[in-house]
């Protein structure tokens, strides 16, 4: 008796609320989803129904048929791709530099990295259009992917250093020793090592890139217009049709939603450095 | 080569796989930065390239005397202390929540995490559509239940905007905090609740005396770090209200951004911007402090 008691109040006390924050966190997007799957005449009636009486694919189709979206998405793909390849391609260099050697300015050029991810991004807007317009570089590939392959650069550094630091350093000194110079340690121990802290790291970039708005909307024009900025200029061009939104929202967010799920406690380890002992 | 050379050579190594990331972060980072602060000296306007007076601090006492200016800003501080408090609040109680042990927990930790993972515009997006006056749900189901007999124009009425905003805002930040504290609370050990169930302690005191004491370090670092974000932030805002209805929903990078972008006003626009980074320069300082203590280790 007691015991059922007891397990009733933990029901009332624990379950209940977490279910309702489930629901808070969850009900935008499966609102989202749910309109996406109403037809035209269903989306503008009212009162508005809950669940679609008839459930149809036909936005989703109208997206691909007559809109520009399936263009955004492969930009998209190319731009986010491209920024992990940056930023990969910077960060692990300079995150062995931090994680393998003591160097003076050492603690100084890591919190820089830490410093300029803090800047307002208002702040490095402006003068960046200006300076793309001046190299003739707006509505390129170049130009996006160099935005947001920088602006994760800082980052994808400390997460990576911090999973190098996690790598005993004896390994690479027993691979010198037995004759590896430094290059083939890095490429034959340190590397393979790293690949789950650079799987982590590619994906928070990609997230990140795919996700991003103001640099996109301020440096693309027509040509490489990506998802983000389509799904607002929607707005106007259509004078809001929330099916379109909708089925495109739900489109772009899929995705990102599956990869964050991936790495979401190593990314959160890795911003509350400092704070929470990984 | 001689062995004087040869070690230089070892000393600059760690330079060599320094030196990309430096240099590109320097060429997109703090070139822009100090064009920024350049820029909002002079008269800069987009569409009159050739005639860019110098004007000293103009922008900034014209930003003095700039009404929409101290609106922005008090809106900013509205924007910061709710969104950032509310998060809190309810990333701390799903935190406590998914702490317990209860069968579904590992999939309700996850699934919390959903709002995070969404890009700004369609959470903004997202919720324009449930403040929608006639096919929004947030009215409809409001009137369901009994609270509103009519439709209430959540995001163009000036009362109620900015609260409308703050509401989204909340929900895409507040699982950051549950995941941030959650880690936390898994790092307090358990002979400290032993140790205080002997004493007799309620559940209320080891809240108190245990679980929030053993946090304060995870709190304060995830509260200035999300102050940070949230005070730079404008997407959000920007696709719901685009500032309006009148400077009712304007933040201080929002109104940084639009006489930016939509007036043309370049020197003006990075005034505004440089005054925003120099108010947050004391967060970002005390962040990076806490940060940069687990450096040396």
């Amino acid at each position: 008796m007691i015991e059922r008691r007891s397990r009733l109040r933990r029901f009332l006390e624990i379950e209940v609320p977490v279910l309702a924050i489930v629901a808070f966190a969850l009900a935008p997007y499966a609102w989202m989803v749910l309109t996406s799957l109403k037809p035209q005449s269903e989306v503008t009636q009212t009162p508005i129904t809950y669940l679609p009486a008839a459930p149809t694919l036909e936005h989703y189709a109208e997206l691909f048929q007559r809109t520009s979206f399936g263009g955004n998405l492969v930009n998209s793909l190319i731009v986010a791709c491209g920024a992990v390849a940056l930023a990969l391609a910077l960060s692990v260099p300079a995150a062995y530099a931090f994680s393998r050697f003591r160097f003076a300015g050492r603690k100084v050029l890591l919190v820089q990295f830490l410093v300029i991810n803090m800047f307002p991004i208002v702040l490095l807007i402006i003068p960046l259009f200006v300076l793309m317009r001046q190299l003739g570089l707006l509505d390129t590939y170049v130009a996006l992917i160099a935005g947001h392959g920088t602006f994760t650069i800082p980052f994808a550094v400390w997460m990576m250093t911090s999973y190098m630091n996690g790598i005993p350093a004896e390994l690479d000194e027993a691979a010198m020793i037995d004759g590896c110079s430094r290059l083939q340690t890095i490429r034959r121990v340190v590397l393979p090592l790293a690949a789950p802290g650079i799987v982590t790291t590619a994906i928070y970039v990609f997230v990140t890139s795919w996700n991003e708005y103001l640099f996109a909307m301020m440096l693309s024009g027509n040509t490489v217009r990506t998802v983000t900025v389509a799904l607002q200029s929607f707005i106007g061009e259509f004078t809001i049709q929330w099916g379109l939104l909708t089925a495109g929202g739900t489109l772009v967010a899929l995705p990102v939603t599956i990869l964050f799920l991936l790495v979401q406690r190593r990314l959160v380890g890795g911003l509350t450095a400092g704070a929470v002992k990984t | 080569m001689t062995l004087a050379s040869s070690r230089l050579a070892a000393r600059l190594q760690p330079y060599f796989f320094l030196a990309p990331a430096l240099l590109v972060t320097v060429c997109i980072v703090f070139y822009p930065v100090v064009q920024t602060a350049t820029m909002s000296l002079y008269d800069f306007i987009l569409y009159r390239p050739r005639n860019v007076p110098f004007v000293g601090f103009g922008n900034y006492v014209r930003l003095w005397n700039d009404e929409a200016f101290w609106i922005s800003l008090g809106n900013s501080v509205i924007w910061v202390v709710l969104a950032v408090g509310l998060q809190f609040l309810l990333g701390f109680a799903a935190a406590l929540l998914l702490n317990e042990s209860f069968f579904w927990r590992s999939v309700a930790r996850a699934v919390v995490i959903v709002p995070w993972a969404l890009p700004s515009v369609i959470i903004a997006l997202m919720w324009t559509w449930m403040y929608d006056f006639n096919l929004g749900v947030i009215n409809d189901a409001l009137m369901r239940l009994g609270f509103i007999s009519e439709p209430y124009p959540w995001l163009a009425s000036p009362d109620t905007a900015l609260y409308a905003v703050i509401l989204t805002l909340t929900w895409q930040g507040f699982p950051f905090f549950a995941v941030a504290i959650l880690a936390g609370l898994q790092a307090i050990p358990a002979e400290l609740y032993e140790a205080a169930e002997i004493d007799g302690a309620t559940r209320w005191q080891m809240l108190w005396r245990v679980t929030i004491p053993s946090l304060a370090g995870v709190i304060a670092t995830a509260l200035l770090l999300r102050t940070i974000w949230v005070a730079n932030s404008l997407d959000v805002i920007l696709v719901m209200t685009g500032g309006g209805p009148g400077y009712t929903t304007h933040t201080l990078p929002l109104y940084a951004f639009l006489r930016a972008q939509q007036g043309m006003e370049y020197g003006y626009g990075a005034a505004l911007a440089v005054v925003l980074t120099i108010m947050l320069l004391s967060v970002v300082a005390a962040y990076v402090a806490r940060a940069a203590r687990g450096v040396d280790r």
